[in-house]
């Protein structure tokens, strides 16, 4: 019968694999002296951060902790939390001024203002999609605003709306990897991407934001997975007690909220028997859904991975320049005289 | 112009980008890969600023929106009803 025990793995085994990965990632192929990561308080990124100080040493791992305005302030905190718990160097680096200066917030504002004239100061807001559970709803994301005494409101944007949000917002994922660059050019270090796999398959990812780094050792596990090793590294309870959230908007959202169709845990099992073929009849009791709705789940993971495929794409080329792509897929050598 | 030649133009232009790409009225533009999320959110902005009808939250499901026989079914309805 099939369970969420399709899941379970050897955290033992697993850190061991992924530690030697790290090793020959960061120290053979891209021949860096150590990683470089944003840790946002979150479990993706704690338990990056332990793998790699495994992996390099503590003192070889850099955390970068990356408040703006919208942020929680949960995440500043528990992001020095996970740092100190693996023995890590963290450094803060507020991104507030330099988005404001770029004109993130103002550019989110104008269009939100348009929507809802009287958002201003003190007003929060997110992006919802609706839910699978609510019936068969197209994907169509919807605003919702809270005002400063509590009240919410939720709205449709037009297109241009909707896009020059997402937009606005891509920039704060973008600058963060912009600072975390910064950190590993200066300390010939490389970027540690921390996306899980649920993130990394559906594209729930900004290109050359969050999408970029150097290597990704958790890209291939299922959330739920994240959370077995974090549980196995010693990631602090209340870093493991947290829900997931994108902490992007000014509002707290959940991932499932604005992206995913379901909870990660349910999720996952959907996405694991997709990939495996197994019948949406047999899911459908282990993640307490209908037959039905788990085939809708089952088209989105198909209809997202479609969508978001450029994301994962390198530049297109007119023309192939095999010198570089061979050289590419090979480890770094080093270049001596009379070599 | 019939309500579905002005879909199936708008679809054309917009999502197909002069392709040749192959598509019937009752296929399902999202089972095609013809649009997205946004693509959704743009045809709806579409019908309710060409055919002046109000696509409630309610009317967002594919039964409605997914293929151009089901919007100009959905159009007809609406402009029917108003």
């Amino acid at each position: 019968m099939f369970s969420s025990s399709v899941l379970d793995l050897d955290p033992a085994i697993e850190t061991a694999r992924i530690v030697e990965a790290i090793q020959n990632h960061v120290r053979v192929t891209l021949r860096k002296r150590g990683a470089v990561l944003g840790l946002s308080g979150g479990v993706d990124s704690s338990v990056v951060a332990a793998l790699c100080a495994r992996a390099l040493g503590s003192e070889k791992v850099l955390a970068v902790f990356m408040p703006e305005r919208d942020s929680s302030d949960d995440a500043l905190r528990l992001g020095r939390l996970a740092a100190e718990t693996f023995g890590i160097n963290g450094v803060v680096e507020d991104i507030y001024p330099a988005l404001e200066a770029a004109g993130c917030y103002r550019r989110q504002d104008e269009v939100i203002k348009a929507a809802v004239p009287e958002y201003g100061d003190g007003w929060k807001f997110k992006l919802v999609l609706p839910s699978i559970l609510e019936g068969n709803r197209l994907n169509i994301t919807r605003l919702t605003v809270q005002s400063p005494e509590g009240a919410m409101h939720t709205v449709r944007l037009t297109p241009p709306s909707y896009l020059q949000i997402v937009a606005a917002t891509n920039m704060k994922q973008r600058l963060r990897k912009t600072t975390e660059y910064y950190h590993a050019d200066r300390l010939n270090y490389a970027v540690a991407g921390t996306p899980n796999r649920l993130e990394y398959d559906q594209g729930f990812f900004v290109k050359q934001g969050d999408g970029a780094a150097d290597f990704k050792p958790i890209a291939h596990l299922y959330k739920t997975q994240v959370y077995q090793l974090a549980a196995y590294l010693g990631v602090p309870d209340e870093i493991r007690a947290r829900p997931p959230t994108t902490d992007t908007f000014s509002m707290p959202q959940t991932q499932e909220e604005f992206y995913f169709a379901l909870p990660y845990d349910r999720m996952d099992l959907c996405l694991y028997a997709h990939n495996h073929g197994v019948p949406a009849t047999a899911v459908a009791p282990a993640v307490n859904l209908t037959p039905e709705q788990v085939e809708r789940v089952y088209k989105d993971i198909v209809a997202k991975r479609r969508a978001t495929r450029y994301l994962h794409a390198a530049p297109l080329l007119v023309d192939e320049v095999p010198e570089i792509a061979a050289a590419a897929a090979e480890p770094a050598t080093f270049q001596t005289h009379g070599s | 112009m019939t309500i579905a030649a002005k879909i199936r133009g708008y679809i054309r232009e917009s999502f197909l980008f002069g392709s040749d790409q192959k598509l019937s009225d009752e296929d399902s533009l999202l089972d095609a890969g013809v649009i997205d999320s946004t693509g959704a959110m743009e045809l709806v902005s579409f019908l309710e600023s060409e055919f002046r009808v109000d696509v409630s939250d309610q009317d967002l499901v594919p039964e409605n929106l997914d293929s151009v026989a089901a919007m100009t079914a959905f159009v007809t309805r609406k402009l029917a009803s108003q």
